[in-house]
């Protein structure tokens, strides 16, 4: 039998990351290629940036580089990455990327067998709304399997809506 | 020279200046299109040498108020102020993101009515965004309030925002006065902005988190905040002490400024930089250019277009105007062109357009469509920001805004 490892990537994100590594640990072979991305979304700099230039005719000085934004994420970005591979206590490829969240996983995926990533929306009861607009994006155009991750409690199944009322004859 | 293509000149001039600030070209720094329009109109005769003086003359004072803010801002980020605002935020936001962004939502709206609106921009929001970031958790909710806030909550002073200080010098209010008026429409523009961006952003506010450390309690700087309490209790009582506001200013520069200057901490070559010499004059430009264009018909076009009375809907439909102008043409030169049109409603009218011209830019991408087209035309940066996102926040939170504060300040003036 041939011995092709499974190529596994872990997104995590800030809130979350825990819980998706301790998945991940539980559930993936114990022999799997892991891949942990986190992927700093480059919107709130723009937003930044975008109200610097909305100071009509002034000129700031750029911050001292440790103190500019983009420097501030990436190192948060290579902590929070070295913490998750400490918490998965296993080998571990490191990748971080940055730009549009959803997109940036999706291409990321192309090069994995299997995605596991956390629900980003309502985690209170069962439905579509546990998934946010990233998430949904992600899991709707994943280019391999999907292991989808409740980070806290999985909800009842009491807490899905009743049925609609069947047809009156 | 006939008046309609005087107007059209300084018109030109006008656009050339605000492009030339938008272009951001080192080459050709719009202070220096600023002033060249402003000579130009004065030696065709557009605008005469006298009338020129008399609009450098009157802004001089603001100018110098100003800068002397700005220097006291930059004291503050020497101090350490507002990397303790930081620490501060993060220990009580103990965790939770939606604790966090009221905490930004406090700071903002302070820093922004008492530093103005730049501070906020400068030098707080990089220090949100690094608080998000040790807290390990979306700074998207927090940056988007901070730079809705540092329009939104730019009402309650005059010295919150480079249009107020404009008017305030227009109009004969005290400044104890304005605040008073201004409070209650600045704390219902913020209402209206939490609504907002506590709905909008409900899923990056209530995910599930595990705890992070708090960091320790950090030590305020003193100096910053003795400099401000006393400079802000100088203007409060500038009225009954008969000294202008602009001399607390120029005393609490000197205060926090002179110490670091005697300790090296800074350089004169800092704080010349920090007063931003650049756009000082490009303010003084921007105001002879308006004043031609004002004596040559605009002020006559914005008097028909403006209402006269006092009434809810003359302050509305006031407001409104002003705030559509200031996205048309950003909000400064909107200040210069209906500020000395509306003094003559009273102080209702003046600060019912300082209400559009402060709330109204929230509405386009970065205060301006016009800054929006340019940018894309000239191919910048900003590609990373949603539009969507960011024009559906401001169609949410400014004509709510606008409104509620137009509807408060009214009942604040009839009480």
């Amino acid at each position: 039998m041939s011995e092709l490892r499974v190529r596994a990537l872990v997104w995590i994100v800030e809130d979350t990351w825990e819980s998706t590594v301790a998945e991940a640990s539980a559930y993936l072979p114990p022999d799997a290629e892991v891949t942990i991305l986190h992927v700093a979304d480059s919107e709130p700099e723009g937003v930044a940036r975008a109200a610097r230039h909305g100071l009509l005719g002034r000129h700031p000085p750029p911050p001292p580089p440790r103190q500019a934004l983009h420097a501030i994420s990436e190192q948060a970005a290579r902590q929070l990455l070295d913490d998750a591979r400490a918490r998965l206590g296993r080998a571990a490829r490191l990748s971080a990327r940055r730009g549009r969240v959803e997109r940036e996983v999706v291409a990321a995926a192309e090069a994995a067998d299997i995605l596991v990533l956390a629900r980003d929306g309502d985690r209170a009861q069962l439905g579509p709304r546990s998934l946010g607009p990233a998430v949904r994006f992600v899991v709707d155009h994943a280019p391999c399997r999907v292991l989808l991750v409740w980070p806290d409690a999985t909800p009842s199944i009491a807490t899905m809506p009743p049925p609609p009322d069947p047809p009156t004859r | 020279m006939p008046e309609g293509i005087a107007l059209a000149l300084a018109l030109v001039l006008l656009a050339a200046a605000l492009g030339a600030a938008v272009a951001r070209s080192r080459s050709l720094p719009e202070a220096a299109v600023a002033t060249g329009g402003a000579s130009l109109l004065v030696a065709t005769g557009a605008l005469s040498l006298s009338r020129a003086g008399d609009a450098v003359r009157s802004l001089a004072p603001t100018v110098a108020f100003l800068a002397a803010l700005l220097l006291i801002a930059e004291g503050c980020r020497r101090d350490g102020l507002f990397d303790a605002i930081g620490a501060l935020m993060a220990r009580g936001a103990a965790g939770s993101p939606l604790r966090l962004l009221a905490f930004v939502f406090a700071v903002a709206a302070g820093v922004t009515a008492v530093l103005s609106l730049d501070a906020t921009v400068v030098l707080l929001t990089p220090v949100v965004f690094a608080t998000a970031a040790r807290m390990r958790t979306s700074a998207r909710p927090h940056v988007y309030a901070c730079s809705h806030l540092a329009n939104s909550a730019s009402l309650l002073l005059p010295v919150s925002n480079l249009t107020n200080l404009l008017a305030f010098h227009a109009s004969g209010l005290t400044f104890a006065h304005f605040g008073a008026l201004m409070a209650f429409p600045t704390l219902a523009v913020i209402a209206v902005e939490w609504a907002v961006i506590r709905r909008f952003f409900a899923v990056d506010l209530e995910r599930p988190r595990q705890p992070v450390p708090a960091p320790v309690r950090p030590s305020l700087p003193r100096l910053s905040l003795i400099t401000l309490t006393l400079t802000l209790t100088g203007f409060a009582l500038s009225s009954v002490l008969g000294v202008a506001p602009v001399w607390f200013a120029v005393a609490g520069a000197v205060a926090i400024s002179t110490p670091a200057l005697a300790a090296r901490a800074t350089s004169a070559t800092i704080l010349a930089r920090a007063v931003e010499p650049g756009f000082l004059i490009f303010v003084l430009g921007l105001a002879v250019i308006v004043q031609a264009a004002s004596d040559n018909g605009l002020a006559a076009a914005v008097r028909d277009l403006l209402p006269a009375g006092t009434s809810l809907p003359d302050l509305l439909a006031i407001a409104a105007i002003s705030a559509v102008l200031a996205n048309l043409v950003n909000n400064l030169p909107a200040t210069l062109i209906v500020v000395p049109v509306a003094v003559t409603g009273g102080d209702g009218a003046v600060l019912a357009a300082l209400i559009g011209v402060n709330v109204g830019p929230n509405l386009t991408y970065v205060g301006s469509l016009a800054t929006l087209l340019w940018r894309r035309v000239l191919h910048a940066e900003d590609t990373d920001v949603s539009l969507r996102e960011f024009v559906t926040l401001g169609a949410l939170t400014v004509p709510t805004g606008l409104i509620a504060a137009t509807v408060v300040l009214w009942c604040a003036l009839n009480v």
